[in-house]
């Protein structure tokens, strides 16, 4: 039990670090090529980035970001995995020059994506910090009072309030938690969602992990959106390509929480992938490069880059792509 | 009384007389001012920043297409200061200059959005604010707009002379077929010419309503139709009035008609004006459909205008050149208001012209009202009214002809 916990935190402490020098490079290169991105023939925003200081999340950043919580053995020599989650409104600047009034879970949309190893006994205390009274359902299997939805348990939690949630991390796989209030859907619109994984008890061959949570937002509340992206901001990976090693596993972890249209799908150019639909099965469903989820659907791709060079990726919906969600693999040697 | 009249004087014999009358008239305003400055400085609600979310309001006055480029003027007719963040054709974030600023109140601005857009088609653009509202504004067919050279604007003028001077001349070719008729008979060609103009003045109206729905709203919209038409009304009235006491000083008796037909053509002329607008505008916004449909259209449409300007002058014998100058004043402006719509068109503009043309027409029927009643009675005759009603479905069906 100890070994998985250590390799985790590894792997944890490894891929960050590996990935700053990368990142810091790609940013240097954005900065050269200065705004010209907008007009090399793909959609974009005018005005470049978005102020992620000031929104106090960047999504080049939450790509590589696992929050393991705090750790304690219990009596009976199992795990306690333990995190704080606080709901406050967030004004977040999603592209450049619009501002939104968002919903988010400790500052950041998608909130912190949780990671825990399978069988763990897993203790979130969820303070709500908003004006709304908000919840946390986790997708899992866990106690009906656990459930993070009105009138089971602490039901809705008031402003002000926290309560607890606590249930054993199964299965392993990759999941999802969002709220669950009524109006459901403008509760997960203005961001009120995150990621949720739980590693399996053999822990899957070691790679360059990503998260990403393909979202869109409604800036003018009329139920459709305007914008779309994964990990919140619009042409982020486009404005800035994600670094890839070339022949390096590449693991990613899609998760679908668009609200208002009914499917979303991610393509990969140039590439094919592993899919495992919801994390739950070591054996991939397909070879292939175009996948479709609806709401609350995730599945872990998996891919190796034998070329180097920029690598494009993106709902196959091409009306979403030119609303935002859009990016670039940077595969390099 | 008494009481009244001492207390009116006291009041007036105080303070007040010593003061300069000017003074007095500014008074209320001062004190105004004074009571503006004391709610500002005590930090009154409703005085300063303005409280609420904000209310982005954008209006586009001006379409432009030119290849690979969508150009848009906009107006902000808001309360608020409008920034436009971003962009969308189609549902697309796409690149664009122009409006790097907030937009003021009132103010103006000019986006030129890259967009390879292709001729018929139809586009929607989007202009995201930095709340996140978007303002849609919808090209129904994308045509390019035509560059405004010289070709261009002789090309109008054709089309204004086509539509407005040369079918109201052939129209006052009428004069010597109306002075053969009786008296009884020419009534009804008056009652026939009111029935057109009536046509005309709702026509007008409607239009002028229709265009100001589309611009921006913080000019007046529709108000400005109605202004127009009161303008133009009072106008008028002041120079038949003018006319009128020259007259009776010249004891020239026969003038009467030659002034009511002048003040015909100048109605005539302000709807042209209007007609030469919606003309112009829709030539480059891609609406209009040139062809013969639509000349024979305007041409008899516009021949019955023709017949009301020389239905009063029926009785004297005016000059050539007099008819002449008419026929221009009723059709020229038909030209004017194409190059107007096709070179610097403005909704609310257009809307103050049309109603203009109103109520300068409306302005002509008071005038020409009296000439329709028999010298007894003074009550419509029946056959009057048929020739108001045969003048209203005259430019009725003529007008199923054209629509611009």
């Amino acid at each position: 039990m100890p070994a998985i916990g250590l390799g985790a935190t590894a792997l944890h402490a490894a891929i960050p670090h590996s990935h700053g020098t990368a990142e810091a490079q790609s940013s240097h290169d954005a900065h050269g090529r200065g705004e010209t991105s907008g007009h090399d023939g793909h959609a974009s925003f005018r005005g470049g980035e978005v102020d992620h200081r000031a929104n106090g999340f960047d999504p080049h950043a939450i790509l590589r970001d696992f929050d393991y919580g705090k750790t304690s053995k219990l009596p009976d020599g199992r795990t306690l995995r333990e995190w704080t989650l606080a709901a406050a409104e967030l004004e977040v600047e999603l592209a450049p020059g619009v501002k939104f009034a968002a919903w988010a879970y400790n500052g950041r949309i998608p909130g912190p994506t949780l990671r825990a190893k399978e069988g763990e006994r897993l203790r979130i205390t969820f303070a709500n910090g908003g004006r709304h009274p908000h919840t946390i359902h986790f997708h899992g299997i866990h106690p009906a009072a656990m459930d993070g939805v009105p009138g089971l348990g602490d039901g809705e939690v008031a402003p002000g309030e926290q309560t607890v949630y606590e249930f054993d991390a199964l299965p392993a796989g990759l999941h999802l938690y969002h709220c669950h209030v009524r109006p459901l859907a403008e509760h997960i619109a203005k961001g009120l969602y995150g990621t949720f994984i739980i590693d399996p008890k053999k822990p899957r061959e070691r790679a360059d992990e990503l998260v990403m949570v393909m979202n869109g937002f409604d800036t003018n509340f009329d139920r459709a959106n305007e914008l779309y992206a994964a990990n919140t901001i619009g042409f982020a990976y486009s404005d800035k390509p994600i670094r890839v090693e070339r022949n390096e596993l590449v693991r990613l972890y899609l998760v679908n929480v668009l609200e208002y249209d009914l499917i979303n799908s991610f393509h990969l150019h140039g590439n094919f992938f592993e899919y495992f639909p919801t994390g739950t099965s070591k054996r991939p469903s397909e070879l292939t490069d175009t996948v479709m989820l609806c709401q609350g659907q995730r599945g872990i791709l998996e891919m190796r880059f034998p070329h180097s060079g920029r690598f494009m990726f993106h709902a196959h919906q091409s009306e979403f792509t030119e609303l935002g969600w859009m990016g670039f693999f940077e595969v390099v040697d | 009384m008494e009481a009244r009249g001492s207390t009116a004087e006291m009041g007036d014999s105080g303070l007040t007389r010593r003061l300069p009358g000017w003074l007095l008239g500014l008074l209320p305003l001062l004190l105004i001012a004074v009571a503006i400055g004391a709610f500002a400085a005590l930090g009154g609600p409703g005085i300063g920043e303005r409280r609420g979310p904000l209310a982005e309001e954008l209006a586009v006055e001006r379409t432009k297409l030119v290849p690979g480029t969508i150009e848009l003027t906009v107006r902000n007719d808001g309360p608020d200061p409008v920034t436009v963040a971003q962009v969308l054709v189609n549902d697309a974030y796409t690149a664009f200059e122009g409006a790097e600023q907030p937009i003021g109140r009132l103010g103006s601005d000019r986006l030129r959005i890259r967009q390879p857009w292709i001729e018929g088609e139809a586009y929607e653009v989007a202009l995201l604010t930095s709340t996140g509202a978007t303002i849609t504004h919808e090209i129904p067919i994308a045509v390019q707009t035509p560059a405004a050279d010289l070709s261009f604007f002789g090309l109008m003028a054709l089309l204004g002379i086509y539509v407005g001077v040369i079918p109201i001349a052939l129209g006052m070719l009428w004069l010597p077929w109306i002075r053969r008729i009786p008296p009884a008979w020419l009534r009804v060609v008056m009652a026939l010419t009111v029935g057109l103009l009536a046509f005309l003045a709702i026509d007008a109206t409607l239009e002028g309503l229709a265009l100001a729905g589309e611009g921006p709203q913080a000019f007046g919209g529709a108000a400005l139709v109605f202004v127009g038409a009161a303008v133009a009304f009072l106008v008028l009235t002041a120079v038949s009035s003018w006319l009128a006491e020259r007259r009776r000083r010249r004891e020239d008796a026969g003038a009467s008609g030659a002034s009511l037909a002048m003040l015909i053509a100048v109605g005539i002329g302000l709807h042209n004006l209007g007609e030469g607008l919606a003309i112009g505008t829709a030539y480059t916004t891609g609406a209009l459909a040139l062809g013969a449909f639509l000349v024979v259209g305007f041409a008899l449409h516009n021949t019955t205008e023709g017949l009301a300007i020389v239905a009063p002058i029926a009785r004297t014998r005016p000059s050539l050149g007099r008819l002449a100058a008419l026929g221009l004043i009723a059709g020229a402006p038909a030209v004017l208001g194409a190059w107007i719509g096709a070179s610097a068109f403005n909704t609310s503009i257009a809307a103050f012209l049309f109603g203009a043309g109103a109520g300068a027409i409306v302005q002509v029927i008071v005038q020409l009202a009296p000439s329709l009643r028999g010298e007894g009675d003074g009550g419509l005759q029946p056959r009057v009214v048929g020739g108001l009603l045969a003048g209203m479905a005259l430019m009725f069906a003529t007008g199923l002809l054209v629509s611009v």
